[in-house]
């Protein structure tokens, strides 16, 4: 992926040719299994462009598109006849691909084997236009598309800028119309401005042209004028910009406590979500990445927090002695914080992947005794636990709605925030980053190894039980099903999109991973396929995440230094 | 300092061993009081035990694909459990339709063998898939970039093929010469569990002729031992590491056709379990050795098999099927603590733990 391609003079001809070939069938071989998984399907039922571009015919020709300027990138030659014919051929290819599966499934049964092989899918594919007409529409898309991003990528820098950021934003707006639309339904003022942008179905044809327009023209001012601005700001004595620096604070508070009755019901519970998720991608952002343990059974952590909280508050069980949930909250994140040391303990010599299948198993041990017949009396087995106590505040009547539990879970993250960022400007954070960087070398310098590591297990548990018992108290009853591999998975995947141990990072990747998909039900159903292809093109491409942490990128950075190194040595 | 180090590091050491202890002292007691109250007869212990010889074989075929990759990349492909569920899921749909135009009841070896030739063929292609891909970019990066790429292929796979094949469970057909038993005065075994032990074993044997003679098998060797000697020799380490991740593509594709045929179902879900189990059975025999994953395998099967009856059981535990599970996983930490060297490995040098 890092190498740049150095154009040889001697083989270029026949270079071009091969690059644009293997990139027309890479997006053959993707496009063909987006229609197989059944993407086109759902998506068909959202409209970008009312009446005229559904999501996923949208979804079919932006591939056009993508691999026409992946194969311009990629060609090893700056002159633009072979850079336009590449994406042509790239595009078309593609195209070709997606139309050779619609004629296999003409002849052979392959809805037998692929179950989203239906007729319906060639239908849609072919914009219902009939399969032969449909084909030939794909196939003159893919060419024209493929030479159109040929002919953006060749356009000039800040044109082509401009083009591929408002084609951005207008899919964003496409695709997310139902959320804008919620959110903004009480604003009557903005009322004419939705309705001459939006029909009931999607972007109006009107307003994309004009939102095209817009777009172009805005970008190409800030490119114009940010420079500039900027500089302003600068020149700006210290007090004035000290006082607009808080100012800026002052209104992301007033916007993030007045967020839930901005957004209403469903999307405070989206909001809920991340910050659960939030929540615990905080506390395993310590583990892996302050301390660089991989822990594959957070999950664990998360399910004592809660257990504990259930147990002792339920009145269906004998132990549940303590009424209130806040007494039991701090049992309950100790417990975890207890249990994260305990089971600490016996991996403090393992490194990378047997901790990592460890803790895994440690995780599906917790989850196979919750469920078990055995501990049953206690935990209550399969039919998990009910009636757990809510928060409950003395001389205040609490009516618990989604709405109420943002605030809650606002002051969690923004605690939990708070001890991250000093916990990692501590001594013991150094350590932990020590630690991480180099075991051997961190112990030599006079670190100690066993308590570093161990505190980290327990921090991070520690954060996990917090939101286990939240989550408890929120949902009122558990079960063990809730507590399985998948949200460890999630957790994880989290922290690594946003940047192992970068804390604005474990924000981004909370918002993007957990509130995305709630926001796009037709998303929810590729989540896993989703989130499993973005771990590997981001290690691959960008493996320090979204929002580095400025010490884990000079880490990577060492290390591709190194790999070119190494490259030189072992030739391929 | 140190002094306070070490004595700390003692401590810790001091508590695993009685928390080892304990659980050794537990096995012991349980299984005892199992075999003194005499609840099982002999006859059942004999199927258990057969049943854990084949799952062990099965278990056994796919940890090799975990060692041999182990072996030469150092790091666990923890994509593998899709390979293993790649396979068989694909095959279902031949197996599914020679068995309904009986041709599976007429012919069974063709049947099987063709059965067996896609599955082999289907995980090989994702085994190389994957290296291509995801891991041959990341050869050289820091340990947790690999293994985070290896969990991520893992569930786009898993999610890949629910999506190309559906979500639900399907049931492979049932071959009527395998349905019988093999009478042995008292004790029987299906024919079934012949078929996985015997075609386990021979897999193994080939793999293991193949590795100690061929000229192939001694490049892998080398490569395993230091890759840039290797390379130096004239070994084309790249190809060396392809030929690796086919062997061990063909095995797990071998083991899913055996694994689907035992337990008559596949699905999406059908690798994580066993590929987990294949991975402590790897590890117990210790990790990179061949013939250890192999034993490790047997080990684990036949454990597994007889853990619930023989020391939960004694136990007075409830539904001690249920934590059939939890003793692989218990088994593994086990392993870990006391003898990370399994029980093959001869070393382990600090930076491959």
């Amino acid at each position: 992926m890092t190498h740049s391609s150095v154009s040889h003079p001697t083989e270029t001809s026949s270079a071009w040719l091969k690059v644009a070939v293997q990139v027309g069938l890479l997006g053959g071989v993707i496009v063909v299994s987006i229609a197989l998984q059944g993407m086109i399907q759902a998506f068909s039922v959202r409209d970008i462009v009312s009446q005229l571009l559904t999501m996923s015919q949208m979804l079919v020709l932006l591939t056009f598109f993508a691999m026409g300027l992946v194969a311009a990138m990629r060609v090893p030659t700056r002159a633009p006849a072979p850079i336009l014919i590449a994406s042509l051929i790239a595009g078309f290819l593609t195209s070709a691909l997606l139309v050779a599966l619609i004629a296999l499934g003409q002849v052979l049964p392959l809805g037998n084997m692929f179950i989203n092989a239906t007729a319906q899918l060639y239908n849609l594919l072919t914009f219902n236009a009939g399969l032969v007409t449909g084909s030939i529409i794909l196939l003159v898309a893919g060419l024209g598309l493929g030479l159109l991003a040929g002919v953006v990528f060749l356009a000039p820098p800040l044109l082509r800028r401009a083009i591929l950021i408002t084609l951005i934003w207008v899919i964003a707006l496409g695709v997310l119309q139902d959320l804008i639309r919620v959110t903004f339904t009480d604003w009557v003022f903005l009322q004419p401005v939705l309705q001459f942008f939006y029909t009931s179905t999607g972007l109006s044809p009107i307003g994309t042209v004009v939102l095209i327009v817009l777009l172009m023209v805005s970008n190409l001012l800030w490119n114009r004028y940010r420079a500039p601005a900027r500089a302003r700001l600068e020149q700006l004595p210290p007090q004035t910009r000290k006082t607009l620096r808080w100012g800026a604070l002052g209104l992301g508070v007033v916007i993030m406590l007045a967020l839930p009755s901005l957004l209403g019901l469903y999307l405070s519970e989206v909001l809920d979500n991340v910050g659960l998720y939030l929540l615990m991608g905080l506390g395993l952002n310590i583990v892996v990445g302050f301390a660089g343990l991989l822990d594959l059974g957070y999950v664990a952590f998360f399910a004592i927090g809660a257990y504990t909280a259930g147990v002792l508050t339920s009145p269906e069980l004998s132990t549940g002695i303590i009424p209130n949930w806040w007494l039991a909250l701090p049992i309950a994140v100790l417990m975890a914080a207890a249990f994260g040391v305990i089971l600490g303990i016996p991996v403090l010599k393992m490194r990378g992947d047997y901790l990592a299948i460890v803790t895994l198993g440690f995780g599906e041990i917790i989850r196979l005794l919750a469920l078990s017949d055995f501990l049953k009396p206690w935990v209550g087995g399969a039919q998990g636990i009910q009636r757990i106590a809510k928060p409950d505040l003395p001389f205040v009547q609490i009516n618990w709605s989604p709405q109420v539990f943002y605030y809650f879970f606002l002051a969690g993250c923004l605690l939990v925030i708070f001890v991250s960022y000093r916990l990692k400007n501590s001594r013991l954070g150094r350590a932990w980053m020590a630690m991480r960087e180099d075991e051997d070398v961190a112990q030599a310098m006079g670190i100690n190894l066993v308590a570093t590591k161990l505190s980290a297990f327990g921090m991070g548990a520690l954060f996990g039980g917090l939101s286990g018992a939240i989550f408890a108290a929120k949902l009122e009853s558990i079960y063990p099903h809730s507590f399985n591999f998948l949200i460890s998975i999630n957790v994880l995947s989290l922290i690594i999109i946003g940047g192992m141990g970068s804390i604005p990072g474990v924000v981004v990747g909370a918002l993007a991973l957990v509130g995305l998909p709630e926001l796009l039900r037709e998303f929810a159903e590729f989540r896993y396929l989703i989130y499993g292809a973005v771990l590997v093109i981001m290690m691959l491409t960008r493996p320090e995440g979204l929002f580095p942490e400025a010490r884990r990128r000079m880490e990577l950075e060492e290390f591709r230094e190194e790999e070119k190194a190494e490259e030189e040595i072992v030739p391929a | 300092m140190l002094q306070r180090l070490r004595e700390r590091l003692e401590l810790t050491d001091v508590l695993m061993f009685i928390v080892g202890g304990l659980i050794v002292a537990l096995v012991i007691v349980g299984s005892a009081s199992t075999l003194i109250a005499g609840k099982y007869n002999s006859r059942q212990w004999f199927d258990l035990i057969v049943f854990g010889i084949a799952l062990g074989g099965i278990y056994a075929l796919i940890a090799l694909g975990y060692t041999l990759v182990y072996g030469i990349l150092r790091m666990i492909n923890f994509a593998h459990s899709e390979v293993f569920m790649s396979g068989p899921f694909t095959a279902y749909f031949l197996a599914d339709e020679l068995g309904r135009s009986g041709f599976l009841d007429q012919n069974p070896v063709i049947g099987l063998l063709l059965i067996f030739l896609l599955s082999m063929t289907v995980s090989t292609v994702i085994a190389i898939l994957l290296e291509r891909i995801a891991y041959r970019p990341l050869r050289y990066a820091p340990r947790l970039v690999p293994l985070i790429t290896a969990i991520g292929a893992s569930f786009f796979l898993q999610y890949f093929f629910k999506g190309l094949y559906g979500p639900n469970i399907k049931v492979y057909p049932e071959i009527a010469v395998l349905k019988g038993y093999l009478h042995l005065g008292e004790f029987r075994i299906q024919y079934i569990q012949i078929l996985v032990i015997i075609a386990a074993a021979l897999m193994m044997l080939g793999l293991h002729l193949f590795i100690q003679n061929s000229r192939i098998g001694k490049a892998m060797r080398a490569v395993a031992e230091d890759k840039a000697t290797a390379a130096l020799m004239g070994i084309d380490v790249d190809r060396i590491i392809v030929i690796t991740f086919t062997l061990g593509g063909a095995l797990a594709g071998a083991a899913g056709v055996l694994y689907a045929l035992m337990f008559k179902q596949v699905n999406f879900l059908m690798g994580f379990i066993p590929g987990i189990k294949a991975f402590t059975a790897a590890v117990l025999g210790g990790i990179g050795n061949v013939p250890g994953a192999m034993l490790g395998g047997l080990f684990l099967g036949v454990v597994e098999s007889l853990g619930p009856s023989l020391f939960l059981d004694g136990l007075n535990i409830p539904a001690p099927y249920q934590l059939k599970d939890a003793i692989a996983f218990t088994l593994l930490v086990l392993v870990l603590i006391f003898r990370p060297s399994g029980i093959l490995g001869e070393r382990l040098a600090e930076k491959k733990a």
